[in-house]
């Protein structure tokens, strides 16, 4: 007769889990994959606020495939019924209307989150040797979005949806000599129609979901295999204790940021929730007006924006003039200018790692130059983006002075030089820069 | 050379044979398999097997590239679409003199103004604040549209609603000044991007959109009777 007590209790489930991890190890790296990545990757330990924006948008992704599935439940890809079936989601479906603002709203947070961890690439040399190819992956992921935010937009057939796509689309036929082929094989049809709807829903749900996740997988992966930079954009694996390998300045990432990252999410939840319950539209910046009216080809609505995220790139392809033509050789007038310059404007971020010239990588060693054309650009982007939500009179015309340009599109001209002079000019004023003396081991 | 090197490392890879790095490798397929003989046995290129790769390869990339045609051309226009871009029958009798209507033809507005004698006179004395007062971009309009008025009757204009910048539907201000300004002598303003074009749809300077509105191909059937989507030296 012999009484288990219930510290045996527990040893003996204890045992039957590590024989259940045993036979899956033996069958699938499921322990040494958790090693890698979580409870043995050491990641430096003086990340700050700027680190959370990583696993924000990874919760973020998570979150947009999970509200997804359940619309694509209830929404139909037909032009004659796509608009009623999102209000019928909006108005009918029990927590219909909580799962299309969480979708509706996180495409915006998408965005907020992954400028900001963007713009953590730059100002701690995120991107520089040997991190390129995580920043080329990144800059797949962003594309990608930006895919998945148009054709998604066009899904609940509003005005705003119809015609901003037919803007998008129209862009493609500014491509010299195949570009109205390209568009008419984009739409399908030779306007913007149920055949266009059915194919970027497609697209929406099935063909850039998959690239998305890819691309993600092969970010997480390039960024394990080099080890992740920090706010000193010094090299951790440089300094490694003799005895275990392991970097001085690197602590596991599992508990340590796993636990600091659900803060983020915890605080990222809040600001999240009170935007879905009290102000889902933005005031017009989220969800527009005009999108609250059924598509009507015939009849455009009186001012066309994209939605914030798309402004800074939309005011571009607006300051550019067309080109005249060149009658005697028959060269047609042409919108490709404004085209080109908009594509450049979101490419050019993949060209960051080897425009950098800088002796050190992270703003903390900068000097005032480099910052200087930094908060530069950073204006441009902002004001640039203001601009796109905005009428090209916005301000006003100059006087006869100026042959009555509009003040805005003057401003727009003079903000697009210097978005592309802080990438252009960069070789030059990164080199020339004064930096300070780099330290050996991470700062606080 | 370079798919040499990559044909190379596949054969290594298939564990058939090996490959000879040899210092000066020589051009010519002779001289190559001279070379190769003369080297040791075990690292020799098999160039036959060598080539039978690159064929092979060749024809399956083809034929992948075959396999992608039909998938590319199912995202062209259907045959629905293109019934529905059939030309349209339009009677423009009822129209009255200073008004215009608006038909619907590939899904596009395509409007029909019906100008008086003061809008038709006006047509020809602002050329100078046009981008291209006399249509010389051909791909605005047929031939036989060529022309100020840009039209086949001079009072009855026919073109795409659509503005050339980017495919916005521009507004009607069909009647001088009023909230257009007081320089303003009839004819259309985009709400998109501010272009403005003339009642023969001619783009005006500072302008974003690049050219003139379209004219799109059409005839008449009878006096009244307007078909819009045909071509007038076309038999319909």
């Amino acid at each position: 007769m012999t009484n288990k007590t219930n510290a045996d209790k527990k040893s003996v489930v204890a045992n039957a889990l590590g024989q259940g991890l045993e036979w899956v190890d033996a069958r699938f790296p499921l322990s040494s994959n958790i090693k890698a990545h979580l409870t043995e990757y050491y990641a430096p330990k003086n990340f700050n606020f700027w680190y959370f924006f990583g696993s924000l948008s990874l919760l973020v992704l998570v979150l947009q495939i999970l509200t997804g599935i359940f619309l694509t439940m209830h929404y139909k890809p037909d032009a004659m019924l796509a608009f009623a079936s999102v209000e019928y989601i909006m108005r009918d479906v029990p927590w219909g209307w909580l799962i299309r603002y969480m979708h509706s709203t996180g495409a915006s947070m998408f965005f907020v989150v992954v400028y900001l961890h963007m713009f953590r690439g730059i100002i701690y040399g995120s991107y520089r040797n040997p991190r390129e190819l995580i920043w080329l992956f990144g800059v797949g992921i962003f594309l990608c979005l930006m895919g998945e935010a148009f054709f998604g937009y066009l899904l609940p057939w509003g005005q705003m949806s119809y015609w901003g796509a037919q803007v998008i689309v129209n862009l493609f036929s500014a491509i010299p000599f195949v570009g109205p082929d390209v568009s008419e094989w984009l739409r399908g049809d030779y306007l913007v129609s149920d055949a266009t709807l059915n194919r970027f829903f497609a697209f929406h749900v099935i063909a850039l979901p998959f690239v998305l996740v890819g691309l993600v997988a092969a970010h997480i992966i390039a960024l394990h295999e080099v080890g992740s930079n920090n706010p000193d954009g010094i090299e951790i694996k440089k300094l490694k204790d003799k005895k275990t390998g392991i970097p001085l300045d690197g602590i596991p990432f599992h508990p340590y940021y796993t636990v600091k990252d659900i803060v983020g999410v915890v605080v990222f939840l809040m600001v999240f929730s009170t935007i879905i319950f009290f102000a889902p539209e933005m005031g017009g910046y989220f969800l527009e007006a005009n999108n609250f009216v059924p598509a009507n080809p015939l009849v455009t609505p009186a001012h066309i924006a994209p939605v914030w995220y798309f402004t800074p790139y939309y005011s571009i392809l607006r300051a550019v003039p067309p080109f005249p033509g060149v009658g005697f050789l028959g060269i047609p007038p042409s919108l490709f200018p404004g085209v080109a310059a908009m594509g450049l404007s979101v490419l050019i971020f993949a060209l960051l790692p080897w425009l950098d010239k800088s002796p050190v990588k992270s703003i903390r060693y900068r000097g005032r130059l480099y910052k200087q054309w930094l908060a530069a650009f950073v204006v441009s982007f902002i004001v640039l983006g203001y601009l796109g939500t905005e009428p090209s009179n916005v301000w006003g015309q100059f006087g006869p002075w100026l042959g009555n340009a509009e003040r805005a599109t003057v401003a727009a001209r003079i903000f697009m030089l210097v978005y592309f002079a802080f990438f252009i000019l960069m070789p030059w004023y990164s080199k020339k820069d004064k930096t300070l003396a780099v330290p050996e081991r991470v700062t606080g | 050379m370079y798919v040499d090197e990559l044909l190379s490392i596949l054969v290594i890879q298939s564990g058939q044979s090996k490959l000879v790095h040899e210092e000066n490798m020589s051009d010519t397929p002779n001289d190559k398999k001279k070379n190769a003989a003369q080297a040791d046995q075990a690292t020799v290129v098999d160039l036959e097997k060598r080539n039978f790769l690159i064929a092979t390869s060749s024809v399956g990339a083809l034929g992948c590239a075959a396999a992608a045609v039909p998938f590319v051309l199912s995202m062209t226009p259907s045959e629905r679409a293109k019934a529905a871009g059939a030309p349209v029958e339009v009677d423009v009798s009822k129209i009255a003199p200073g008004s215009m209507m608006t038909v619907e033809w590939r899904g596009k507005p395509v409007w029909i103004i019906n100008r008086t004698e003061e809008m038709t006179a006006e047509l020809a004395k602002h050329d100078d604040q046009l981008t291209d007062p006399s249509c010389d971009v051909v791909s605005q309009q047929p031939d036989y549209c060529k022309s100020t008025d840009r039209s086949i009757k001079p009072n009855l204009a026919v073109m795409v609603g659509i503005c050339t910048h980017l495919g916005c539907s521009p507004s009607a201000k069909l009647q001088p000044k009023g909230d257009m300004g007081d320089n303003w002598t009839g004819g259309f303003f985009c709400p998109c991007h501010g272009s403005k074009f003339d009642l023969a749809g001619r783009v005006f300077k500072g302008s974003p959109a690049p050219t003139n509105l379209v004219v799109p191909p059409h005839k008449y059937l009878t006096d009244t009777t307007l078909l819009i989507g045909v071509d007038t030296e076309d038999k319909a």
